[in-house]
């Protein structure tokens, strides 16, 4: 059982008895219990609850776009199709954008970091519990508040993007906008504390040893879209809840040109932050291929560092696209043709970690499990997707497909594509590690083909429907166009990705229904969240673990050596030093607490309120003060955070 | 109907061909990738080691550390390729032309008004959705909108430019055969977005001189009791609130021009061809061919419906 850690700074072969760790697992198990019932469900702050929820959540809102989806190709299926009038169809598109971009994509992403994260770099919890329970009730506010709007006909109806002056006072009155304007809020909110806690966590939390240059490449593509996230959300909190919000509530005439106000401007900021909330989207699922990769080709990824330096480099390069979105409006040429540079540019490092994967591949011999033929469907579809992304930094090309349906294929290939095939490849990976059940292969090889069929057979019609000029966001089209019979290929191909799905859930529901199955690593997997109970149990960690590899897993032949001295009488977390990961100091962590939720409600005041009454803002905000005391009153006490004395180095059980 | 890649002016065609050269090399690396990916699957190149982890061969690793990078290195090549090739084409379509035929063209919820300028002012046409231009000559645009920003684009003639209120932007192109190319806005603009087409019909020279002096013509008084029947209708039942034409006392600007209507080969922004009997469904109800359009149905009896019809089948 004896194994002395390689890492010469800690003390070595000291063993814990069978007895300690059955009295130690007892008393964390106390300690880090949360109330029972309907009152532990509002209060809970365990990451992994939380987690698990925001995930179900959007995915329910992909359910819900997906509806919407549907709905639109079945109206488009033939020309001057009366299923749907604009004004139900404008109301679709802009709310399944929305709802795909804002409540499913970026909030599934960050899902999957919120409860990985801490798994994978071995701490408790995460940095901030209550600031993530905050926002996942800001999310579900956001959530509510979009579907009650879209039923009582409120639903905004100006696109995701919603361009003044189409949304604002004059030619969009009423609530729509509003509605928009007031959801994406929430998921600003959201998101940010998403991000806060990811960094912190990542940075602050990793078990000792884990150096920088050994955090899981998941991890660090979680980092890197945090960052993102801290930058790119203020500008669209900027632009809807400072800037339209108050053009329509308070006519303060930001984008109104007949006051001196600018049209434009609003472009440049929402594309500001709409650009890199594509590589928000996309940087994570780029993380989650790597250790579906390794795992089922059983080799280490060939190039860690150049994945991990073009992570970074695809954050910076993300912020300096935004014009390409802007391409028809008159932007002096000079300054174009920098944007279409960085917009070329940003293939180099995506090729870089393509060729990489291709590279370990090639030296491996890869089992075609779910989740690593997700991975080829990814390739299959993505490359497309990012080389017609590369025809589209073109200003000469952009000019003619801008606004078609050629880029509605594009973005499809490269979100359906580079965003969703591996997040259900990283859902077939993980879901043993969340449920303890390995979800079923059958019917998922099924869910893989139909999907990878269906996104192919629906989007890769729509290139040539967009060159042949027909625009986005039409309700309908006419018979002479000739756009009919490539249309309904596409909505049959709609068809199939709803059949797929559909298969996805029977496979859940039916997993679900069966005994626990997996094992803490049934994939026999390198990453330190399989040394765990699947599912995890409440303190994620026994003792803190020392990581001595990329590959603890891998590397470590017999067991893991693990850190111990922490008190088991209260709920106590490792803090690490940021890049070395060296034991620095010991924190007390929250306890569960009703006043996140409460919180959001009184943020939910403040922000729906707005559009009736400025007074609500008033309200809102004075509710929430007692929010934020009660907050802070049940919290823990700052002087308990203490220096670690003597770490002790100690195996685990086996 | 349209087409990016049937191109009808030199501006078109050279965009025509980055995109063959885009989709060529897109093409051969899209496969290139594809077959790396399948023939990585037979899994020739490892072994199965003592921890159960596969070792790759002796100097693979190597070998395929020098593959990346080429592959990498190739990439770069490729992509530096299209920048200078889309910089190429990009001064192409900056270049100003000389001796253009300028046009107004100013956005509308839901169409399209054009204002052909000229020295001389009697000769400035207005017209609305439909724009007659000369082949060989170049064509300038000068876009704004009244509303919400709007999209002038005619996918075989010129890629696209965005009409936005408080700003003016120019594109031309010059028409090299002889046709006629629909457009649609490419911007979303609203409820009828998906409705607000526009016509080009490009003529040869002397076909479009005869054009432009019928154009610049004014209508004639009526003296048909039938037709100054229609023409009461036309000036008292509404219609002249929103409709010019030219040579009456019908001035308002706030929907199309009607002065030459009957010469229009479409009406209602490209939604239905001009017949009569689609001009008596769109007076009686537009809101059922395009709901939401500004234009109010009028409720007119059998007589007046005829008479006005009538009426405006002579604006030729």
């Amino acid at each position: 059982m004896t194994r002395p850690p390689t890492d010469r700074t800690l003390p070595a072969d000291v063993t814990i008895s069978e007895d300690d760790i059955a009295r130690d697992a007892r008393a964390l198990g106390v300690v880090w219990s949360e109330p029972p019932g309907f009152w532990g469900w509002l209060t809970t702050v365990d990451h992994k609850k939380l987690g698990k929820r925001l995930i179900v959540t959007s995915f329910l809102m992909f359910l819900a776009g997906g509806i919407e989806a549907a709905l639109m190709r079945a109206q488009l299926s033939r020309p001057e199709n009366s299923l749907i009038g604009p004004d139900r169809y404008n109301q679709l598109f802009t709310t399944h954008g929305t709802t795909m971009m804002f409540l499913f994509a970026v909030p599934v992403m960050t899902a999957m970091g919120l409860y990985f994260v801490p798994l994978m770099v071995g701490a408790r919890t995460l940095a901030f519990p209550r600031l993530n329970a905050f926002g996942y009730w800001n999310y579900v506010v956001g959530v509510v508040f979009l579907y009650v709007s879209l039923f009582v006909n409120m639903g905004p109806d100006t696109g995701w993007f919603a361009y003044v002056p189409l949304s604002g006072p004059q030619y969009s009155p009423g609530h729509r906008v509003d509605v928009w304007a007031q959801v994406v809020t929430f998921t600003e909110i959201s998101a940010l504390a998403g991000a806060v806690n990811v960094i912190v966590t990542a940075f602050k939390m990793r078990a000792p040893g884990m150096t920088v240059n050994r955090i899981p490449i998941f991890v660090w593509s979680q980092i890197v879209v945090a960052f993102m996230i801290v930058f790119a959300m203020p500008a669209v909190a900027t632009a809807s809840t400072l800037m339209l919000a108050t053009d329509r509530a308070v006519t303060m005439h930001w984008f109104n040109p007949a006051e001196g106000g600018d049209a434009l401007l609003w472009q440049h900021i929402f594309w500001f932050f709409g650009h890199p909330e594509v590589y928000i989207i996309f940087l994570p699922a780029m993380g989650m291929i790597t250790p579906i990769i390794e795992t089922f080709c059983r080799r280490k990824v060939f190039g860690y560092t150049p994945i991990v330096m073009a992570n970074i480099t695809t954050a910076f390069f993300a912020f300096g696209l935004w014009v390409h979105h802007m391409f028809a409006t008159p932007i002096p040429e000079l300054g174009q043709s920098l944007f279409t540079a960085a917009s070329i540019l940003i293939a180099i490092p995506t090729g870089i970690q393509i060729f990489c994967w291709l590279a370990t591949m090639w030296m491996s011999r890869p089992q075609l499990t779910v989740p690593i033929l997700f991975v080829l469907g990814f390739l299959f579809t993505f490359v497309n997707g990012g080389i017609t992304g590369v025809m589209l930094a073109s200003v000469a090309f952009d000019k003619q497909a801008h606004d078609t349906f050629f880029v509605v294929a594009h973005l499809h290939y490269v979100l359906l594509g580079g965003g969703v095939m591996p997040l259900f490849g990283a859902i077939y990976f993980w879901f043993p590690k969340m449920t303890g059940r390995l979800l079923g292969e059958t019917l998922g090889k099924w869910h893989f083909w139909l999907f990878t069929i269906g996104v192919n057979v629906t989007f890769f019609p729509m290139h040539i429907l967009g060159l042949e000029g027909m625009p986005r966001r039409m309700y309908t089209y006419l018979e002479p166009t000739g756009w009919g019979p490539l249309n309904l290929v596409a909505s049959i191909g709609a068809a199939t990705i709803a059949v797929s799905v559909l298969l996805f859930l029977i496979n859940v529901i039916a997993t679900m229904r069966r005994a626990p199955n997996a094992g803490p690593n049934p994939w026999k997997s390198s990453g330190l969240e399989w040394s765990v109970a699947s599912p995890p149990p409440s303190y994620d960690f026994l003792y803190a673990p020392v990581v001595e590899s990329r590959h603890p897993l891998w590397d470590t032949t017999i067991d893991l050596p693990v850190l111990t001295g922490f008190r088991t009488d209260r709920r106590e977390v490792l803090v690490t030093t940021t890049f070395s990961a060296e034991p620095d100091s010991r924190h007390e962590h929250p306890t569960p607490s009703i006043w996140p939720f409460y919180l959001a409600l009184c943020m939910g005041v403040v922000f729906i309120g707005s559009i009736f009454s400025p007074w609500f803002v008033l309200g809102g905000l004075g509710l929430s003060i007692i929010g934020l005391a009660g907050w802070g009153w049940s919290g823990t006490k700052p002087t308990h955070h203490e220096r670690v004395a003597t770490p002790v180095a100690v195996p685990e059980r086996a | 109907m349209h087409s990016v890649l049937d191109p009808a002016s030199p501006q078109a065609r050279a965009v025509a061909h980055l995109w063959w050269w885009f989709f060529g090399v897109g093409a051969a690396v899209w496969l290139a990738v594809m077959a790396t990916m399948l023939l990585s699957l037979r899994g020739r190149r490892a072994v199965r080691g003592a921890d159960d982890l596969m070792q790759p061969a002796p100097g693979v690793e190597a070998r395929v550390e020098r593959l990346v990078k080429g592959a990498t290195f190739v990439t770069v090549l490729i992509l530096l390729g299209f920048l200078t090739y889309d910089f190429s084409v990009g001064r192409i379509l900056a270049q100003q032309p000389t001796n253009p035929l300028t046009i107004q063209l100013i956005g509308h919820q839901w169409w399209w008004e054009a204002q052909y300028e000229d020295q001389d002012l009697t000769k400035r046409i207005v017209t609305a959705n439909e724009m007659h231009v000369p082949v060989g000559q170049p064509v300038r645009f000068i876009l704004t909108s009244r509303d919400v920003i709007h999209s002038f684009w005619v996918p075989n003639l010129t890629g696209k430019r965005d009409l936005i209120p408080g700003y003016q932007s120019t594109i031309w192109f010059q028409a090299d055969t002889a046709g006629t190319y629909r457009g649609q806005c490419a911007e979303f603009c609203g409820l009828q977005h998906a409705k607000m087409a526009l016509t080009i019909i490009a003529q040869p020279k002397a076909q479009y001189q005869l054009w432009f002096a019928a154009a610049v013509s004014s209508q004639t008084e009526p003296t048909d009791s039938t037709l100054l029947y229609g023409e009461r209708i036309f000036m008292t039942t509404g219609c002249s609130v929103c409709h010019a034409i030219s040579g009456t006392e019908a001035r308002a600007t706030v929907g199309p021009n009607l002065t030459h209507f009957k010469s229009r080969t479409m009406i209602a922004a490209g939604t239905l061809p001009n017949t009569r009997e689609n001009v008596a469904r769109w007076v009686l109800n537009p809101q059922v061919i395009k709901p939401g359009t500004q234009m109010p149905p009028s409720p007119l009896n059998t007589a007046q419906l005829s008479a006005l019809l009538t009426y405006l089948e002579t604006l030729k």
